[in-house]
Order: structure tokens, then sequence, then C-alpha cells
């Protein structure tokens, strides 16, 4: 049965006027945060801090494994750190996620092995993990696709009763396939728990945002679905952990869904195999590097006593760990077996597939002998 | 036994799921209190509540979306796309997911569910509702892809699809939803899931069908008898694992094959059984192996998809090429051929 959806007022669906934001680019508190969200603890925001340098450093060994010819591929969210950590940190045991190809970050942050993370993108054809163990889906390339997955999961959850909620991660470019839409459209319809989490960093590909969509923000997109929406300053850990933690306590409690778009930036190219310089200025660029989310979140919690320079150099210590860790790790080529192929198309093979099996076998064993 | 009909042997199927696994669930467009366009799920939402059988918003990439991650989270979606040409919109979720996650999680994650859709012509519909997309999906890896023919096994191989850990296309050829038969629908009599059915035993011929052309396959063959011809006619229930052992027995037997198929013909399923009928059965045939299909048009409008339909005088004729007047040059095949004279 679908949910009871109040009919809200198109003015309680809008977002605030401007991103919500509290903490300034250099660091200082934000006097009145619009949206009235409430401050996330300290403690949590040392956590996210500790996550945010242990992110940052496995996003550029990750791109630094690609020059070695160790990953097949990498899109990097360099810069997007304070929305990978914040989408990870407010995921409770019973919660899901949903994440895209640009999400490698927030996986890790979840608490996941950076190898099995990374499984796809070392070339290999499955997701490295099981989703149900840790509650994240396989990480999704066909745009937008996932998003209509998690609206399918929380209908699932809130149908059998069960805790939890679900949180989607998708791009600008993503909000305009029309599996974006649908899934708003769903998840509204059935007030189902899900938060839609669009990382605005201003790009698809090569494609500016202003190609992208004319919507004032892309928050607005919410409104015609009825689904509540927001836009936050990206690029501060502190609104973003605030602003998803509300939805998502909202999305539990049966408010259904939310959009939430962060602005914030990719400072790096596409993927690895990209060329930033064919499509933006330097200037651009360097402009973004001053909004640094993970400089703010440091300069922050050290003016407010919650963060020693100790502190700050254990985190950095340990990130070089697991830099080094992943480094060692990634060192050996994994070795697939061709033949295992074939072994999860069906439950049981058909018998075409066991016939095709036994031909690469003997194709295989020739080649050997 | 009592006469149903393929409508009523659906419905009954999903009935019977419903109540013996509470993860089923039924929805799609107008599935709910109207039944259905074609009332297959006439009476679920009533009888089941609406948390069973529900009507959704109308986009139907949502849907099948939704159903993966509904199964995903331990539910059995069977699910409803109107009409074949309406099931478009979602083929990026079929192709690239739910045909894929079981591969993408390295067996870890299955999605048990059923994408219902009523296919093809012969019902005078108006454009985009009698498409044969069969072979969409047959060429997609990781899907299992079902077409019954008769209301026995419009019922068998529906609650097999729902039990199966695997997505399952299920076919209805919506021009036999209203043809009445004598089916069990209590006792399994119907072949396994996969495997094909000899439908009319012969010895001269055999014609290979499925779905909506399995009557007209058994109207030729009523009438290729009276003149003397005696067609084997053998219906695959399932495109999707496919039987290649029925139908290589048949046609090893007979020596002579035709393939019917009401879909277009180029590229499609019944080119993929004359390939393979011919890799295996190479020196037990006496002719061509023989594609009768419909042609490689958009369908037609209503007032003629007759001339577009393979019907029983296109297979005849095709049974009128098979060369059974030849006398076969045996030399370089060391007079080997059976059956050959
Ligand atoms: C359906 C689909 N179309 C095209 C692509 C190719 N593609 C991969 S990433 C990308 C850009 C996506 O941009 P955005 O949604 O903003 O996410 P970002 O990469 O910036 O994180 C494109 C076009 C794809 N993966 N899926
Ligand atoms: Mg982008």
């Amino acid at each position: 049965m679908p949910g009871k959806t109040t009919r809200r007022t198109a003015q309680g669906l809008l977002p605030s006027a401007a991103p919500v934001r509290f903490v300034a680019e250099d660091g200082t508190a934000v006097a009145r945060p619009p949206g009235g969200y409430t401050e996330p603890p300290a403690g949590l925001l040392r956590e996210a801090y500790r996550r945010m340098v242990a992110g940052r450093r496995f996003d550029t060994q990750a791109t630094a494994l690609t020059k070695q010819g160790r990953l097949a591929v990498y899109p990097s969210s360099r810069g997007q750190e304070a929305c990978q950590v914040a989408g990870a940190l407010v995921l409770g045991e019973h919660d899901w996620l949903f994440p895209t190809y640009r999400d490698s970050v927030a996986l890790v942050a979840r608490g996941l092995d950076p190898v099995q993370v990374l499984t796809l993108l070392r070339g290999d054809w499955h997701c490295g993990y099981d989703p149900r163990a840790v509650r994240v889906a396989p990480q999704c390339t066909p745009l937008a696709t996932q998003v209509l997955h998690a609206a399918g999961m929380a209908e699932a959850l809130r149908r059998s009763g069960e805790p939890g909620a679900v949180l989607a991660l998708v791009g600008d470019g993503g909000t305009s396939e029309g599996d974006f839409h649908e899934a708003l459209n769903f998840a509204a319809v059935f007030a189902s728990p899900v938060v839609f989490f669009v990382q605005n960093n201003k790009y698809a590909i090569s494609v500016p945002l202003a190609r992208q969509s004319a919507a004032p923000s892309l928050a607005y997109k919410g409104v015609g679905y009825g689904v509540p929406s927001e836009q936050v300053d990206g690029n501060d850990l502190v609104a973003v952990l605030a602003v998803l933690t509300a939805a998502m306590e909202r999305a539990r409690a049966g408010g259904g869904p939310t959009l939430v778009e962060a602005h914030t930036y990719r400072m790096d190219a596409h993927t690895n195999a990209d060329d930033a310089t064919r499509y933006r200025d330097a200037a651009e660029v360097e402009q973004w590097a001053g909004a640094d989310p993970l400089a703010r979140l440091e300069a922050h919690l050290l003016a407010r006593g919650e963060l020693t320079a100790d502190d700050v150099e254990r985190a950095r210590a340990e990130a070089e760990t697991a830099a080094a860790d992943l480094r060692a790790a990634m060192d050996t080529e994994p070795v697939g077996d061709p033949l295992e192929l074939f072994d999860h198309v069906f439950a049981e093979p058909t018998p075409q597939l066991r016939e095709q099996r036994a031909l690469l076998a003997a194709e295989l064993t020739a080649e050997e002998g | 036994m009592a006469k149903v009909t393929m409508a009523q042997a659906l419905n009954t199927a999903l009935r019977d799921a419903l109540s013996q696994d509470e993860r089923v669930l039924v929805f799609g467009e107008d599935v709910g209190p109207l039944g259905g366009v074609f009332r297959i799920t006439d009476g679920l939402t009533r009888d089941f509540g609406e948390e069973r059988c529900f009507d959704t918003p109308l986009a139907e990439s949502g849907i099948v979306g939704l159903a993966v991650g509904m199964a995903m989270g331990g539910f059995r979606p069977v699910v409803e796309m109107q009409f074949d040409a309406f099931a478009y919109p979602a083929f990026e979720q079929i192709a690239s997911h739910v045909a894929k996650l079981r591969n993408r999680t390295r067996g870890l994650m299955s999605l048990p569910m059923v994408i219902r859709i009523p296919y093809a012509g012969g019902i005078g519909g108006v454009e985009h509702h009698s498409d044969s997309s069969e072979a969409y999906y047959a060429h997609t890896p990781g899907l299992k892809v079902v077409t019954p023919a008769t209301a026995e096994d419009a019922y068998w191989l529906l609650r097999d699809a729902v039990a199966d850990p695997d997505p399952v296309v299920f076919m209805e050829p919506k021009k036999l939803y209203w043809s009445k038969q004598e089916a069990d629908l209590t006792r399994r009599g119907a072949a396994p899931f996969g495997r094909a059915a000899v439908r009319r035993p012969g010895r001269d011929a055999t014609l290979v069908a499925y779905g909506p052309s399995v009557p007209v396959a058994l109207e030729a063959a009523e009438v290729a008898a009276g003149e003397g011809v005696e067609l084997e006619v053998v219906d695959l229930r399932t495109i999707v694992p496919f039987d290649d052992e029925t139908v290589t027995a048949s046609v090893r037997r007979t020596g002579r094959c035709l393939v019917l198929q009401e879909a277009q013909g180029f590229a499609g399923v019944g080119a993929e059984i004359a390939a393979r009928v011919q890799e295996r059965c190479f020196h037990s045939l006496a002719a061509p192996v023989l594609r009768v299909a419909g042609f490689d048009i958009p369908y037609p409008p209503p007032k003629l998809e007759h001339a577009h339909l393979p019907g029983v005088d296109r297979v005849l004729d095709a049974v009128d090429r098979l060369q059974f007047g030849d006398t076969p040059d045996l030399r370089h095949l060391g007079g080997r051929i059976e059956g050959a004279a």
C-alpha cells in the first residue's frame, strides 16, 4: 500500500535559498546556519576528519596506482571528501548505500576493505565485496540506474517493516537521466525511506553544469515530485553531515524521501584517462582549491580546540600506513580464472554455457601444452 | 479436466504464488483494481491486498529498477509491462542490471524476479501493440526467456519462473490469452522448465515453434498430414534455456527441419535455431533448414497484419521446399544420410 503521502505545500519542499553552511572557507563558524539543522557532535567531527584524511590519501594513492598500471581506471573524488565521508558516516547498521563509480572514498569511509573496493576498477568483472554483508550495492556505472535500485531497496525495507533507510549517490549529470526522475517520483508516491544525495561537482566528464541544467539549483528537481529538498555547501563537512543526518532520520522515522544537493568540485580530471585542460581553466580549479573541504575542517577543528597538531600528525601517519598497505596489496596482479566467467551467469549454468566452458577449458589446456 | 483460458491459468499461477510465498509481490501499470489491461491480475488486489498487488506510477524503467532494488531487499517481484513495445524504456535496467547482478556480485546476489510481457500480434492492435521482442531478451546473457503456448504451460512455467533464483522474462502471446483448453493446474503434467515438448509426433520433418506460433504449427501439421506429410511439432516453451537435445533428437529422426516464428526473421530466434540445427544435425539433413517468419518490416496496421503473420499457407509452402522429391547425390557423403532414398 502506498505510504501516507500528506501533500505538502510547494513552499515546504523548497531548498534553502543559499546552500546550507556551518563553516566558512577559512574555517570560522557561520553565525546562524539556515534551515535549523543541529550541529553534529564534536566527536563525530573528529572521526570525520580522520576519515577525510584517510580518504584523501586513498584517493591520491589510487590515482598513482593507475600510473603504474595497477588499476585499469580511477575516477578521483579529490575535493569531494566532505560528501564522501559524510555520506558514509550517516549510515547506521541497518542502512544501505547505493554508490557510483566516483564514490570509492565513501566505501572506504564506510569501512570496506580498500582492495575489495578497487576490484572493479582494477579491471575485474565483479564488485569485490558481498553487498548484503556490508549493505553497500555494487558501485554503479550506468548513470542514475542505481537511484531506482535505492528506491526499491527503501521500499523493501518499508514493506517488510525493517528499520533503516537508504542513501543513493548520484552526480550532477546523472540528474538529467530519466531514472533519476522516476526514482524521485516512485519514492515520493510510496513515501519510501530514501535520501537522494547529488554531488554536484560541476562537470559531467567535460560538460559543465550550465549545459546540464537550467534549474535554479539541482535541489529544485525534487519540488515537482513532492520531495522535500535541500542544498548544502558540499565542501563543508559539518553542513553536509548535519543536512544528511536530518534527512536520514526523517526517512527512518517514516517521513519519506529527501533530495539533497551538495555544491562541490571535482579537483581532478574525470578519470586518470581524461584531460581536463581541454574544457576548463586552471584559474577555476585554483579558485576551488581555496575551498578545500579537508583544509577547512582541519582549520575549524584546530581553532575550536577539538583537534591538536598531534591529532593531525597521527591522522596523516595512519593514512600513510594505509596507503603503503594498499600499495603492497595491489602490487600483485590478480589472476582471474577465465572459466569462472561462466559460473555466475545463472545459478545453474545452461547446457550451452557448460559446453562453452568446456570449449574454453580445452583452448586453455592447448595453450598451456 | 476443466477447460481454462491462458489468461485464467496465468491469474491462477499468480494467486498460487502469492499464497505460497509472502515474498512474492505483483506490481505494474493498472495491475491493481483494474486487474491489468488484459485482466491477468484480476482480483489480486482485492484478494491479497494493496500490500501484495499494487499500481505504480507510469514508468517502465522505474518499475523494473524498483523491482531490482526490492529483489535485492529480499522480495520476489513479478512485474507487468503493459505491452511489448512499452517495455523498451526498461531495456537499460534489464540489460545492464537485471541480467547482470548475479555476475557482478560473483554469485553472491541473485535477482529472483519475473518480468511479464504480453507480446506479439494477431489481435488487431494499433501501432506499438504487437511487437515480437523476444530476440532482444534472448540475446542478453543472464536472462531466462519463457513463452508458453498452452494454458497448462502458462500456469506451470509461470510458477517455475516465480520460483526461479534468476530473473525470467515471461513473454505471454497475447492472441492466446483467450484460447480455452483442458488443463490440469493442480497436478503437474507439464514438462520441466528448460525442456521443449513434442506437441505432435511426425516422421517426415520437424517443425520448431514457440509461443504464438505453436497453434499455427499444429494447424499446418494437420493440413500437411492430409497431404501425406507428417510434421513433428516441437514447442520450445523456454527460449532460454534452449533445449538443443529435444530439437536435435527430433531432426535426426526426421531429417528435415522448419523453424517457425511470428517475429521478423532477420537475426531472430529462428535464425539461431536454424544455425544450431545445421551445426548438430548436418549429416542427418536431407534439405536446408528453412525459416518461416514475419517480414522485416515494422509491425503492420490491423487490417494488414494477416499479410505479415506467418500462417498455415506460408508454412505449407516451406514444407514444399523441403526437397522431398529430390534424390540426393550421396557420393561425397559416403551414403550416410539417414532416411534418404
Ligand atoms: C547511461 C550512461 N550514459 C553515459 C555514461 C558515460 N559516462 C560516465 S560518467 C559520465 C559523466 C557523469 O557525470 P556526473 O553524473 O556529473 O557524475 P561525475 O562523474 O561528475 O561524478 C558519463 C557521461 C554512463 N556511464 N552511463
Ligand atoms: Mg559531475
